[in-house]
């Protein structure tokens, strides 16, 4: 009941929903840093959305199954093979136990989520399985995962069947990195002159190399705060834009510190983090300042919309067509087995070998 | 507790400001500066959520003088919610200071105290004089944050304020006591940080896998004892081995 990793990409974590109610302690809550995308992965694995799976940065990795299980890959396209059979990503796959799963290169995207049948069940910490890497919490001892970790795997709950989005896709929501970033003015946003705000809106940023979990820090021009870059600590969250006295702003992430001393200019919507996450690092970044009325009913309907989504997958006619699985979608009886009419891949290999 | 601090007649002086973090957050501030009353009201509030919770509101943050508190907008909406938060606000009273005291030990200046020197030299004394100052003051717990058991102290004494760095330094071990702005700190788990660091300390402050995860609550005094080197390595050798748990001094 296992998940062996045989190499790992550079960043592959254990997440969930992250941690709740510690936050007055100074525990943050960690998570993925693309939700939807994970929430994605789980259902197409027949999981609940609590369930913990794995998130990776650029570079997934490859697996050895311990037993049959269902998975899939999220957040961006991505090349992912069964042995040596190439498999769409955005839908989940059967692997019988013993064979391995590797899983590439993300195309257009930065953080990419594997989810797995029953979920990864390493211990809870302080109320979750997420992975805060700076402070050492949750997933396995704390740590990114490399060669040679073995994961533990839930049971699953009932026999998943391979499934897909109604509308095929590796995602909930578009990347789209030339549309703006939305944004709400607060908490600090008085500690800068109306200039300086008229920059943020006007002034294209650029998403710099100095990205992780915890924050991402952004070049253009200097936001110089008039009240000055020192604040009494107070609360942040995720999305904030907090500005030190060099000026350049950074946006708090999934893994973001609970509390800080510089002041926040604004706030990024909770519908647009995820995106901003996934924005490939040089790519420019323009925002659009919108109202927290606005904020709060497009986070509504965002979340209406993800819900919508997730509740209609519809079964994956490009999955292994199994006698198992066909028996599952009710579309066969046992007159025949497929794999004597099919093979057991319906994509060949000669397909595999481009 | 010192009569100085006892809140004022609430209500009159000053209504809370309500700050905006994007469509899931909100900010009630009670006061700019550090201030005992502010930071009793901001506990007090948190205390009020915690008995009688408004639904939509998932998780409150109390910090020195203002409540972070975290919504889901498709049960609360932001407005609504400052409004009732308003009502409750009207009806608080001040929190009861039930306080721990605490002797701290510190190994001033060395590896991780990297600062002392240079920081003495900034404010025109010396580093024994600074440590010194350091530690003759009482300070308060005011919050935990910033990282999981990250004690905030408030009493600083003025002459020690020091902006913090303007570009974070990568690493700073568990167990550093720093100074930031007017504040001061114990670092509770490695970690970048722009603050600058006079001494550490041997306690753990924070442990995961303990019962009670986090030593320090807001509301807890505190002193910073200075020891030498090799008092904190024997301290940490017995906390280390499980011989040694930091107490707080007799029940107040």
């Amino acid at each position: 009941m296992t998940l062996e990793i045989l190499s790992a990409g550079p960043v592959l974590t254990v997440q969930d929903h992250g941690r709740r109610g510690l936050k007055h302690l100074g525990v943050p809550a960690a998570g993925a840093m693309d939700r939807p995308s994970m929430d994605l992965a789980n259902a197409l694995c027949s999981n609940p959305p609590t369930a913990a799976a794995l998130e990776f940065a650029a570079v997934g990795g490859q697996f050895r199954a311990g037993r049959d299980l269902c998975f899939a890959v999220t957040g961006g396209d991505c090349e992912i093979r069964i042995d040596d059979r190439v498999v769409p990503v955005g839908q989940s796959h059967k692997v019988e136990a013993g064979e391995i799963i590797k899983i590439g290169a993300l195309g257009n995207a930065i953080w990419g989520y594997i989810a797995i049948s029953g979920g990864i069940e390493v211990p809870e910490v302080l109320g979750s399985r997420a992975t805060h890497l700076r402070f050492g919490l949750g997933g396995l001892e704390g740590r990114a995962l490399r060669a040679g970790d073995v994961l533990p795997l839930g049971a699953e709950k009932e026999k998943p069947i391979c499934l897909r989005p109604r509308t095929p896709a590796t995602r909930l929501t578009p990347i789209a990195a030339d549309r703006p970033i939305r944004l709400v003015l607060g908490p600090q946003d008085d500690y800068f002159a109306p200039d300086v705000i008229a920059l943020l809106e006007n002034a294209p940023f650029r998403v710099t190399s100095q990205r992780d979990r915890m924050g991402t820090v952004l070049d253009g021009p200097a936001l110089a705060a008039v009240r000055g870059h020192d604040i009494v600590s107070d609360g942040i969250v995720p999305g904030a834009i907090q500005v030190a006295a060099s000026g350049q702003p950074m946006i708090l992430m999934a893994d973001a510190q609970t509390t800080g001393g510089y002041p926040k200019i604004a706030t990024v919507i909770t519908a647009d983090l995820p995106r901003l996450a996934q924005f490939p690092t040089g790519s420019e970044v323009h925002f659009e300042i919108i109202s927290r009325d606005d904020a709060e009913n497009i986070q509504i309907k965002d979340k209406e919309r993800q819900e919508e989504i997730l509740n209609a997958l519809v079964p994956a006619t490009g999955a292994l067509l199994t006698s198992e699985f066909l028996l599952s979608c009710n579309l066969v009886g046992d007159v025949a087995h497929p794999e004597a009419v099919m093979g057991r891949d319906h994509e060949a290999p000669s397909k595999s070998r481009k | 507790m010192n009569a100085c601090e006892q809140p004022t007649v609430d209500g009159t002086a000053s209504s809370p400001l309500f700050l905006t973090l994007g469509d899931s957050a909100l900010c009630v501030q009670f006061g700019e500066m550090i201030d005992p009353v502010a930071n009793r009201r901001v506990i007090a509030l948190a205390q009020n959520l915690l008995d009688r919770p408004i639904d939509g509101v998932l998780e409150t943050v109390p910090t020195y003088r203002s409540l972070l508190v975290t919504y889901d907008p498709t049960q609360v909406r932001g407005a609504l919610l400052e409004g009732l938060l308003s009502e409750r606000i009207t009806t608080l009273g001040a929190q009861e200071d039930v306080s721990r005291h605490w002797r701290v030990p510190v190994v001033y200046g060395g590896k991780v105290g990297m600062d002392l020197e240079a920081l003495a030299a900034e404010k025109e004394m010396t580093p024994d004089a600074l440590v010194e100052l350091h530690s003759s003051a009482e300070y308060r717990v005011y919050m935990i944050g910033f990282a999981p058991g990250f004690a905030y102290l408030g009493g600083l004494p003025e002459a020690l304020h020091t902006p913090r760095l303007p570009k974070p330094r990568h690493l700073i071990p568990a167990g550093a006591v720093g100074i930031g702005g007017q504040q001061g700190s114990i670092n509770s788990v490695a970690g970048p940080s722009g603050w600058r660091y006079v001494g550490w300390t041997p306690w753990r402050t924070f442990d995961p896998a303990s019962a009670n995860p986090v030593l320090f609550a807001a509301g807890d005094r505190l002193r910073f004892v200075p020891v030498s080197a090799e008092r904190g390595n024997e301290i940490a050798a017995a906390i280390g081995a499980g011989e040694l748990s930091p107490q707080p001094e007799g029940a107040q």
